[in-house]
């Protein structure tokens, strides 16, 4: 009989994109809630280089890493898969999904941690990465084509948590308006099935992040007290 | 170009750009490789890679590939003689690990080694060598001649660097990052992989990477003490 954990955090888009790829797959798991803030020795043993979650567990051996996650799991799975067959195709996949993984999440997350000063460079700097983003889309639903695939998984933070929270720290990065091909993608992208089962609630979403323009020192003073719990990622190169 | 024709956009002191080279040589895979100068970028280039504008650009069946470790797979998937990978999806989980690991803690900090000074040098050395001490304890865990087992594998390939860059980092900066007393199975590793006879005669001349690279950490570290002092 299959076993498989999941060790996550709530608010992390990194875990939202393992447990849609297990929704897709129809994989049934057990989630265990990490407390960022006193890791659990499980957490420790199974991820002892970096400490963090995700971290799958399947029949007692671990696999860490969360894109690491997505190709074990497709490989593992053979039904719904999640990566095109032709290695071209796959190799494209792939690709974009780097793309949002290490060049939009990084500068949307920046946006939202901004202060006054620093927002309209931030600013400037996710929208263009949206929108090389939004000309890969092109006319398809999904990154994935018909269905979700590995891109629109990984892209799971544009999709949901970052529209809920820009809306209320009232940013203006994603807008329909600039980026309609995007916004309409992560409307049917939110109302997928294997997506819905795991979004983060709203409300505790909105709860978590300070309003943005709070002046540096109260920004950083919340982001140190955060750090243990989600480190925002490094400044671009 | 006839379609089955494989050719390879790369940069002569890239260790993205040798990776995919080995990788090529290790399939016995024929292909045409063209030299890019990257600091004055073809059009080929910029057409084939729109995106990031790097190389290595791997171009198959007149389909561009970009992204070494993502390369790496590819000829892994199209080439099915001599695999990188492992078979089982576990021990493959493993490989990517430790290929991302290699490439994002190790390389990376060794990079910013070179091209800084000072404090943020130190810190960059102590982040390389924490970096290492995992790669080492793994390699001892191993107990085989390369990552892959007996045979070069996907992590020896991307982890290459270590053995024949790092040494002419270490030389540019000064810098002592790999002790031999301290890292015993890493310096296994490296006599095992650069005297395998497909690495061994495909690695950049020693003299030119350290004019290269000791070109290349002063240019980036003056350009961060003045947008430091800007």
């Amino acid at each position: 009989m299959e076993e498989v954990k999941l060790f996550g955090y709530w608010v992390s888009p990194f875990c939202r994109s393992v447990e849609i790829a297990l929704n897709i797959k129809g994989i049934q798991y057990e989630y265990i809630e990490e407390d960022l803030t006193n890791k659990s020795p499980q957490l420790l043993q199974y991820n002892p280089v970096y400490k963090k979650i995700p971290v799958l567990l399947h029949n007692g051996k671990p696999i860490v890493e969360s894109m690491v996650i997505l190709e074990y799991i497709d490989e593992t799975w053979k039904n719904n898969p999640i990566l095109p067959e032709d290695p071209f195709e796959k190799a494209r996949a792939r690709f974009w999904a780097n793309f949002v993984d290490q060049k939009c999440f990084p500068a949307l997350w920046k946006t939202i941690w901004s202060t006054s000063e620093q927002y309209e460079q931030n600013k400037a700097e996710a929208l263009e990465r949206l929108k090389v983003l939004e000309n890969e889309l092109g006319g398809k639903r999904f990154f994935g084509g018909d269905s979700i695939g590995m891109v629109d998984i990984v892209a799971n933070f544009i999709g949901f948590s970052f529209r809920t929270i820009q809306e209320a720290l009232k940013l203006d990065v994603f807008t329909e308006d600039n980026f309609p091909k995007l916004w309409e993608w992560a409307e049917n992208f939110a109302n997928c099935s294997p997506v819905k089962k795991c979004l983060p609630p709203q409300d505790k979403l909105i709860a978590n992040f300070p309003p943005a323009y709070m002046g540096k020192t109260l920004v950083s003073s919340f982001q140190s007290r955060l750090q243990l719990q989600f480190h925002p990622p490094a400044a671009a190169k | 170009m006839q379609s089955q024709r494989v050719w390879l956009l790369g940069f002569w002191a890239s260790p993205f750009v040798q990776r995919v080279k080995w990788a090529l040589k290790l399939k016995g895979v024929e292909y045409e490789y063209i030299e890019e100068d990257l600091f004055d970028k073809s059009s080929l280039l910029l057409k084939l890679n729109p995106v990031q504008k790097l190389v290595p650009v791997l171009v198959h069946n007149r389909k561009p590939i970009s992204e070494s470790i993502l390369i790496l797979e590819y000829i892994d998937e199209v080439w099915k003689q001599n695999p990188l990978l492992p078979h089982d999806p576990y021990e493959r989980a493993q490989a990517r690990f430790w290929a991302k690991f290699a490439e994002e803690k190790v390389r990376e900090s060794t990079w910013d080694a070179l091209c800084s000074r000072g404090e943020e040098r130190e810190k960059a050395v102590k982040s390389s060598i924490e970096a290492l001490e995992k790669f080492e304890e793994e390699l001892k865990l191993k107990g085989t001649k390369f990552f892959g087992g007996e045979t070069i594998g996907f992590v020896d390939l991307v982890a290459g660097f270590i053995s024949y860059q790092l040494p002419v980092f270490e030389e540019v900066g000064s810098m002592k990052i790999l002790d031999s007393s301290k890292f015993p199975a890493t310096f296994d590793w490296i006599y095992n992989f650069l005297n395998h006879p497909v690495i061994k005669d495909d690695l950049p001349a020693k003299d030119l990477m350290f004019d290269y690279y000791a070109k290349r950490s002063k240019e980036i570290s003056d350009e961060k003490d003045s947008c430091r002092n800007a």
